[in-house]
């Protein structure tokens, strides 16, 4: 395989391989969506996949087939189940979910949409994951791989 | 595993037993749970949504049937409404076909947000698997089972599998108070323990309440009021009030020798504030609505009690949402004759926040519940107790 480059500079992209654990099974990839507060699904265009909660520090980002970097989910089991199912629905839901804290209603909503859910990463994915990352969740092997 | 559970998982047990075991083994593995351990029931916080629909259907479709008792929560009496308004198509279509699932899927169609009451009553230790914000805090603590905070799916792929995951709310060590909170205000009423449970939801956020200061006994509608409105801002799964609530007699014992995280203190005014918070108007009404969560028959009972001899304003509709048990003896027993005789109606297996209420989006109503207040599905709402709604509702303003 030919060594990845960007432009012309010659350097090569650093490559970081992480153990995780696997909660939801499957295989997900795409540009990384950091964010250090807690995200309610339901508060998305579920015909876009833009945040439109205000205040929250990804409002007007769009979650649609992004690698999320998350601390955890956070608001009701209805709306929040509610909330990823009408992503995935229309066709926008992330590729992948990465978190720190997790629950039963996070948990659900990943499996219903057969979203790849993984947590315990062996170093602090929020030192090492930057938003426009390129992230590879392969949850079956328990490993994230993150190109930079 | 079990050889059963790995026959389940292969599928040899069908798709909708196998989905069902996928999801609880996703669980067991988030937690780190070592085994699964057997439920004696389960309630399944059905909410007539998409999400709901999904699951339901692909356990259904693939021939699961519920092992335990499965209780389900309020969708909305289908054939009632669609005789009396227009609901959107799509949404009743979603509607009629969660419930038809339910049925399909062997669950108790109890189509009630307090299943404990009376269709699906859980006993002191029992382990069950109880999703619903009310449900889940009283059965752990005034009834003493053990249940842990269960999405509607969860819930449902225990009851079929008749099993859960071992973690959490199910080892004592994980049932320790985590605030203390000092109850200084006076409760009067069950509308005050509404009041109580959003402060302490409000408060607490995510943890264990243990509750001192109170010196009566509250009933049951005070404790199914305070469960409910504690996980509006908050997600309580269970607290404490020693000497009214089972599993400790004291402070010390509900903090199991920790030191409570937090202290907190809740006054009259905590509780003025609150109620101040929520409310939204004053003035002229269209509606009222009770029985969020679902009236119980001592409640219908007080209801009809109000009302009896008067009449419901030409401007107002007047609700009281309950189960179908309780509606029925209700019937027999008086109650729901004199609160139709008002002009008021009684309905069953319905809750506020479903879209037979559409009609109401431009208006303004009145209730005792802020839970309903706080959704704000409604045009504007105003929080009262329930003498005063029915005071309101008479003379429509």
């Amino acid at each position: 395989m030919k060594p990845l480059s960007r432009g012309n500079s010659g350097m090569k992209n650093s490559r970081i391989s992480l153990k995780c654990h696997k909660i939801v099974g499957g295989c997900g990839e795409g540009e990384a969506l950091v964010s250090h507060e807690p995200i309610c699904f339901y508060l998305t265009d579920p015909k876009t996949g833009v945040v439109r909660e205000k205040n929250h520090e990804l409002f007007g980002k769009n979650l649609a087939g992004k690698v999320l970097v998350f601390p955890s989910g956070k608001a009701s089991s209805v709306v929040q189940i509610d909330g990823l199912f009408k992503l995935a629905s229309h066709n926008l839901a992330p590729k992948a979910l990465i978190v720190k804290d997790i629950e039963t209603v996070l948990i659900v909503s990943a499996f219903l949409v057969k979203v790849p859910l993984v947590d315990r990463l062996e170093k602090d994915p929020f030192e090492i994951i930057q938003s426009g990352d390129f992230v590879r969740v392969d949850a079956e092997k328990g490993m994230v791989t993150v190109t930079k | 595993m079990t050889k059963e559970e790995e026959r389940i998982c292969k599928g040899e047990l069908g798709k909708g037993m196998q989905e069902a075991l996928n999801l609880l083994v996703a669980i067991g593995d988030a937690y780190d749970a070592e085994r699964m351990i057997p439920i004696s029931r389960a309630h399944a916080a059905s909410s007539g949504q998409e999400g709901d629909l999904y699951f339901v259907e692909l356990l259904a479709d693939g021939g699961a049937r519920c092992k335990v008792p499965t209780s389900t929560n309020p969708v909305y009496d289908i054939p009632f409404f669609h005789m009396l308004f227009d609901i959107p198509k799509f949404e009743a279509n979603v509607a009629r076909k969660v419930m038809e699932a339910y049925r399909r899927v062997g669950a108790i169609l109890s189509w009630s947000c307090i299943p404990y009451m009376a269709e699906n009553i859980p006993l002191y230790s029992e382990t069950v698997a109880f999703s619903e914000s009310s449900a889940t805090p009283y059965v752990n603590s005034v009834i003493g089972a053990r249940t842990n905070r269960e999405a509607a799916q969860s819930a449902l792929a225990a009851g079929v599998i008749g099993k859960t995951p071992e973690y959490g709310l199910l080892f004592k060590e994980n049932r320790r108070g985590t605030h203390l909170v000092e109850v200084k205000a006076k409760l009067r009423d069950e509308f005050d323990y509404t009041l109580l449970g959003y402060c302490v939801g409000k408060e607490v956020g995510y943890g264990i309440p243990v509750l001192t200061g109170i010196s009566k006994q509250p009933n049951t509608e005070e404790f199914i009021n305070f469960c409910a409105m504690s996980n509006v801002p908050g997600a309580i799964s269970m607290f404490y009030m020693p000497g009214f609530t089972v599993e400790a007699s004291t402070v010390e014992e509900a903090f199991q020798g920790d030191k409570p995280r937090d202290k907190i203190t809740v006054m009259d005014r905590d509780l003025k504030e609150v109620c101040g918070e929520l409310q939204t108007t004053s003035g002229k009404i269209d509606f009222v609505m009770l029985g969020c969560p679902h009236y119980t028959l001592k409640q219908v009972e007080e209801v009809a009690r109000l009302l009896d001899g008067k009449k419901v304003h030409d401007g107002v509709s007047f609700w009281v949402c309950t189960s179908a048990t309780t509606k029925t003896l209700a019937e027999k027993t008086g109650y729901v004759g004199v609160i139709e005789k008002a002009g008021g109606h009684v309905v069953v297996d319905t809750c506020i926040d479903e879209p037979c209420w559409a009609v109401y989006t431009d208006k303004v109503g009145m209730t005792d519940s802020p839970k309903c207040a706080y959704y704000r599905r409604f045009k504007e709402v105003r929080l009262g107790r329930l003498e005063d709604c029915v005071e309101t509702a008479v003379k429509g303003k």
